[in-house]
């Protein structure tokens, strides 16, 4: 995904930080955006269910999205 | 006060506004204490509810859910599973930020199974409304079947009509969010039936995460796994299940009970900020920028304060002098409790300004911004994005900042985060290189504006900051740790602070370290004067005989033949005799017996090595710094050759760069890592470090 895309969340490679995830609101089926990436290149910024999120590259990574 | 009728604990997630309402609940009428087997702060407080009802208030650490990640997180889960604990609420307030509501319903959801008593108050009304959501609180209400005021934990609004409705009855929520999947209800009949437990999620918790509630012996553990082994209950396949239940639960609510207007651009601000403070060049600038203004306000605006404090402790025992009969006790007064609980109130300034800066940035919501710009740049180092904080706190004091890392879940990042703490400068450090950068380095000034000195100072900072940086590299590579560290973390909208939140954090860091940290800076400092005064009775009371006979003829002041005599005191004391037991060992780093005594003084807090070095060299009056610089450039030590050298001192310098020198900083660690351990391993890596780097310095240079 580029910075300014949206798209749907479809599932997580990753069980164990999926749990956290799910918890955090990033459910099967929600949007997701991509905001921004910090200065480095990681972490990055997403925005879901109405409220922003810094995710590791790698973290983000497990997500997977239909766009 | 009487027993207060009530007992209501305050749950959310972080940045819901939990501290604000607090605050408004209890006023100044709180306490700082610690969760009964682990450090995390207890905030309690009391509260007149009404004229008739007046409640405990426990202030919990914010949470997304009773599954913990950290270990503040953890006390939640302990406190509502465990309804023997004596810390078990009587009512939940729970408080949901209304512009994400979804997220805060989910723990609402799992104490509503848990059948605790629960009054959910929605916070930042004002903000969703102009997102664009309006928020039918009636039914809502019916929707959950719990009580919903609505509150501004800002201004306190609606903080009058949550008190009202919690001392009306209040029964818990008859809603299920969650059904247990029927495969597994036996083992959680069994372990409801076992444990006597009153609720069947209240069973499912104690059977999904018993290593995390540690109010269960090891037997009961035993029993809990055993009866999760036999039935094949395994936890995370049922808690991904429960999570997406509990959201397809609160989906239904809120789409009955939120009406949602078009997205609307509410957080343009906040992006906009977020564009310029997550820059590339201006992000980086900024942060620096800060950092500095930080820096500065530590070192010159807290010489104020501190400057006032010392003169005025400096004077009581002055005054105590003169009117106390002189004996033991008044020496123990005046030269051991009252320096030792001035050398921990003189601390206070610089954590109070520290914690007000880390308050603000906090508040503002810039700190996860912080920490998102460095996490990249930290975890090269085995560190975390949060390692920043305590990082940057240990340049005032090693001991808030250990105590700041609570924030990093990953246990390894956080050992490493304590341990490479002590590297960095910390305020102590300052008088013990103030005196031997002047002795060694010219006042001169580089273009008119560079000072030598100034720049030396820089240095010493920096090599410390290295020191801090390579070992945490070292530890990374040393540690194998099976846990996975994550950086899922909420970036808050900008906010415009609270100055009250400022000002009960600053309140509370500072309380915590003046009696957490104070107690132990105390004893050693008593011990250590002791150790300092005493000595074998019969040497110390030849000092005056001794001093009388050597000073003969030479037309000394009474003040001077006084210096004297404390300086032999100190000489023949149980120090003195260690300093000399010590000198063969230090002798290769270029320190004689009397820089001996004050490494070991200096043990307690680095700060005091000045002092007993005006001691044992007799220059009696410590306030003026040039005094004791002339007095030391004179000092020769007994091959003639002069006790303050440049390779001396220099080795000195590095010495207390390295050296952990610090007893209050151990006891920090020995508490938030719980156990003598890390303590004892960080003891000895840092003076190694620090003695073969003085040993390398003062070979090389002599």
């Amino acid at each position: 995904m580029k910075p300014g895309e949206t798209a749907l969340i479809a599932g997580f490679s990753n069980e164990d930080l999926s749990i956290k995830l799910l918890e955090m609101g990033l459910l099967p089926g929600t949007a997701i955006r991509f905001n921004f990436f910090a200065p480095l290149g990681d972490p990055v910024c997403v925005s879901v269910s109405g409220y922003d999120l810094s995710l590791r590259l790698s973290e983000a990574r497990t997500i997977g999205v239909i766009i | 006060m009487k027993e207060p009728a009530l007992r209501i604990a305050l749950a959310g997630k972080p940045n819901a506004g939990k501290s604000s309402l607090f605050n408004h609940l209890t006023g100044l009428n709180q306490k700082i204490g610690n969760f009964p087997g682990v450090t995390v702060d207890k905030k309690t407080g009391y509260c007149q509810l009404s004229e008739a009802v007046s409640a405990e208030i426990i202030d919990l650490p914010g949470t997304y859910s009773l599954y913990p990640r950290t270990l503040d997180e953890r006390v939640v889960t302990e406190v509502f599973a465990n309804s023997k604990s004596s810390l078990f609420p009587d009512r939940v307030v729970l408080i949901a930020d209304a512009t994400n509501l979804k997220n805060c319903l989910l723990l609402l959801s799992q104490l509503v199974d848990l059948n605790l008593p629960t009054i959910l108050a929605l916070n930042m009304v004002d903000l969703a409304a102009r997102s664009g959501q309006s928020i039918d609180v009636k039914k809502l209400s019916e929707e959950l079947d719990l009580p919903v005021v609505m509150i501004n934990a800002r201004l306190g609004e609606g903080v009058e009509a949550l008190k009202r409705e919690l001392t009306k009855p209040l029964s818990p929520s008859r809603r299920k969010t969650f059904t247990i999947s029927p495969e597994i209800m036996e083992p959680v009949s069994i372990i409801k039936q076992h444990f006597r437990l009153a609720s069947d999620y209240d069973a499912y918790q104690f059977l999904q995460q018993p290593e995390n509630l540690k109010f269960l012996s090891d037997e009961q553990k035993a029993f809990i796994r055993k009866t999760a082994g036999d039935f094949q209950f395994f936890p995370a396949k049922y808690q991904g299940a429960e999570t997406i239940q509990r959201y397809a639960f609160i989906q239904n609510i809120l789409n009955a009970a939120v009406i949602r207007a078009s997205d609307s651009d509410w957080k343009k601000a906040s992006y906009s900020i977020d564009r310029i403070l997550t820059h590339k060049v201006f992000g980086y600038a900024i942060f620096l920028a800060v950092l500095f203004l930080i820096f500065q306000s530590i070192f010159a605006w807290a010489t104020i304060p501190m400057d006032f404090i010392d003169s005025s402790f400096a004077q009581l025992s002055h005054y105590l002098a003169k009117t106390l009969p002189e004996g033991p006790l008044f020496d123990l007064l005046a030269h051991g409790i009252i320096p030792g609980i001035g050398g921990i109130v003189i601390f206070i300034p610089q954590i109070a300004i520290l914690f007000a800066f880390i308050a603000i940035l906090e508040e503002t919501g810039y700190m996860a911004r912080v920490v998102f710009l460095m996490d990249k740049i930290m975890r090269r180092f085995g560190l975390h994005g949060k390692s920043v904080v305590p990082l940057m706190s240990g340049m005032a004091c090693a001991i808030p900042a250990i105590m700041a890392t609570r924030t990093i879940d990953n246990w390894k990042e956080r050992i490493i985060t304590i341990f490479v703490t002590p590297f960095m400068s910390c305020s102590a450090r300052l008088p013990v290189f103030t005196i031997l950068v002047a002795l060694i380095v010219p006042d001169n000034k580089v273009l008119g504006f560079f000072n030598f000195q100034g720049l030396a100072l820089m240095g010493l900072y920096l090599l410390g900051f290295l020191a801090a940086v390579f070992s945490a590299a070292v530890m990374s590579y040393l540690i194998k740790s099976e846990e996975k560290s994550y950086l899922v973390m909420e970036m808050p909208t900008y906010k415009i602070p609270r100055w009250k939140n400022v000002g009960y954090t600053i309140l509370e860091k500072t309380k915590a370290f003046v009696f957490e940290a104070g107690k132990v800076i105390l004893a050693i400092s008593i011990v250590l004067w002791v150790l300092a005064s005493y000595g074998p009775t019969e040497e110390m009371n030849a000092g005056k005989t001794v001093v009388a006979e050597q000073t003969r003829g030479m037309n000394l002041t009474q003040e001077e033949i006084d210096n004297r005599i404390a300086s032999y005191h100190l000489e023949h004391s149980y120090a003195g005799k260690l300093g000399k037991t010590l000198e063969p060992l230090i002798r290769p780093l270029g320190y004689d017996w009397k820089i001996g005594i004050a490494l070991i003084t200096s043990f307690a807090a680095r700060e005091v090595f000045v002092g007993t070095i005006a001691t044992i060299y007799s220059i009696g009056n410590t306030e003026d710094e040039v005094t004791i610089k002339e007095k030391l450039r004179q000092e020769v030590d007994a091959r003639g050759t002069p006790s303050f050298g440049t390779a001396t001192s220099l080795s000195l310098l590095v010495f207390y760069t390295f050296a952990m020198q610090c007893a209050s900083t151990l006891a920090v660690v020995y508490r938030e890592t719980k156990g003598w351990k890390w303590p004892l391993i960080q003891l000895l890596y840092m003076t190694t470090l620090a003695y073969f780097s003085a040993l390398v310095i003062y070979q090389t240079l002599k």
